[in-house]
């Protein structure tokens, strides 16, 4: 039964090929095939959040989805926000001046959670924040240091879009 | 790798989703937004010898406009159906709202973006949203296999702890949902300790007002307090005839709580807990739909 299908994905917009066991699931795809270690792995059950990616532009959790399942789809994960090494997103520039992380293992799942929240939601308030990464565990910061990066996270993207 | 090993198949077609289920049975598991699903597998308490991923079958995601004669109206939702795409669609929002209103409280927004209205409902856990919306509003569950095939009234569908009536060769493919109704006030309600999370209690409310604002019909159908969505006839049947008022809504929460449900508690809510919470959720549940009824 080690039957093997072909995968054929765009990941942060570079195509990749590769051969896999349907059982691989597309976190271990992420991670262990394209080598884009920046996707976490907490639970894998569905339930943290720390390993969620943009699938055709949506947030997914990607532990509970197969790999064969991306074929011929586009994903983003947290190493395609940032331009370059020196330019980072502006979302991880508000993370990183409001303290919105410590240990950093939550943060890839909740940046990917918050591109699209806040593509959706130019002017967010506390409330709309809080439930936006309910579904996102944080082990470290006591969620008040990310709940303020991101309103300053959409301050400072409406500044660019200015 | 988390799952046990299993043959996977991609059918792009109804007819043969329909022929893999006819071949394989209960050995060929449907696997639809995997959210329920993979998790069991992740944990290896699900060990599927096959799966029919019916990702790629167009045809099974469709919202309809409401069709039938006046009294059978309904909105007939594919069961593929993302619950992140009914949970933003107009034609649901308007003519289901009871519907619309649960649909956020299913789990997080990644979630929803995966996990779909029919794997929801052929998943039959009872603290889900939307079993319970399916019976409080009589929906009928359209099941297909290569040879035939039938619909199952909401009353039928359910069977208990995770299962339904569904045959081993049988796909849920298509699922009606009763349009609203005039002089009619629906409500969706519930508390979790986190957004997002199974409730530990909750509750569909449904009130029909004659013509003297008293109550013609009511339901009141509950989650996570059973086997399956509980149906509280005997608290409904006591709110039948009655000026819509807080004593009678009171007195129905009593009966609901105490007579109708069995609940078994978990680790976040004891079964008096979860009796309490039913309760005064009836109270509020039942003014709500009662606005509405009104408004109607
Ligand atoms: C962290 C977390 C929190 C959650 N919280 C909630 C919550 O609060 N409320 C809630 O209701 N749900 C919750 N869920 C579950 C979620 O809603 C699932 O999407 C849903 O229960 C199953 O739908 P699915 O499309 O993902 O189905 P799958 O997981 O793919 O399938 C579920 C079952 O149904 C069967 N099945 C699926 N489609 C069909 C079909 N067409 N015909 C026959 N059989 C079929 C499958 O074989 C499987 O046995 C949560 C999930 C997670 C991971
Ligand atoms: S690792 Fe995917 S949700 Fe926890
Ligand atoms: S910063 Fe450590 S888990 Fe969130």
């Amino acid at each position: 039964m080690s039957n093997s299908y072909p995968v054929t994905v765009t990941i942060n917009g570079k195509t990749i090929e590769k051969q896999v066991e349907p059982r691989m699931l597309l976190a271990d795809f992420i991670r262990h095939e394209a080598g884009l270690t920046g996707t976490h792995v907490g639970c894998e059950h569905g339930v943290c959040g720390a390993c969620t990616v943009l699938f055709d532009g949506k947030p997914v959790r990607s532990c509970i989805m197969l790999a064969v399942q991306a074929n011929g789809h586009e994903l983003t994960t947290v190493e395609g926000l940032a331009e370059s090494e020196d330019k980072l997103h502006p979302i991880q520039n508000a993370f990183w001046e409001a303290h919105g992380l410590q240990c950093g293992f939550c943060t890839p799942g909740i940046l990917m959670t918050l591109v699209p929240f806040l593509e959706e939601n130019k002017n967010p308030n506390e409330a709309e924040v809080r439930e936006a990464i309910s579904g996102n565990l944080c082990r470290c910061t006591g969620y008040q240091h990310i709940v303020d990066a991101t309103l300053l996270a959409a301050k400072k993207l409406n500044e660019v879009a200015e | 790798m988390k799952p046990a090993p299993f043959e996977y198949h991609a059918p792009t077609s109804m007819d043969s989703a329909l022929e893999l289920k006819a071949q394989h049975g209960d050995e060929g598991k449907p696997l639809a937004g995997g959210q329920s699903l993979i998790p069991a597998m992740n944990f290896r308490v699900a060990q599927p010898s096959l799966l029919i991923d019916l990702n790629d079958i167009p045809e099974l995601r469709h919202i309809t406009k409401p069709n039938g004669a006046n009294g059978a109206s309904a909105v007939h939702i594919g069961s593929m159906t993302l619950q992140s795409s009914a949970e933003r669609d107009s034609l649901i929002a308007e003519h289901v709202p009871l519907l619309h209103e649960a649909i956020p409280n299913i789990a997080h927004p990644q979630i929803r973006n995966r996990g779909t209205i029919g794997g929801s409902l052929a998943h039959a856990d009872p603290a889900s949203e939307l079993p319970v919306v399916a019976l409080a509003l009589g929906a009928r569950f359209r099941a297909q296999s290569s040879k035939a095939e039938r619909w199952i009234e909401a009353k039928d569908f359910f069977a208990g702890l995770f299962a339904t009536t569904l045959q081993a060769e049988e796909l849920l493919t298509e699922i009606a949902f009763p349009t609203k109704t005039a002089r009619t006030g629906y409500c969706f309600t519930e508390v979790a300790r986190r957004h997002g999370d199974y409730a530990m209690a909750g509750l569909a409310a449904i009130v029909e007002l004659d013509a003297n604002d008293k109550i013609a019909a009511a339901k009141l159908v509950y989650l996570n307090v059973g086997d399956g969505p509980v149906d509280a006839s005997a608290a409904a049947a006591s709110l039948i005839g009655k000026a819509p008022e807080a004593a009678a809504f009171k007195e129905a929460g009593r009966i609901a709580s105490q007579e109708d449900m069995h609940p078994f508690g978990n680790v976040h809510a004891t079964p008096e807990y979860q009796r309490h919470l039913s309760a005064v959720l009836t109270e509020r549940a039942l003014a709500t739909a009662t606005q509405r009824a009104k408004a109607a």
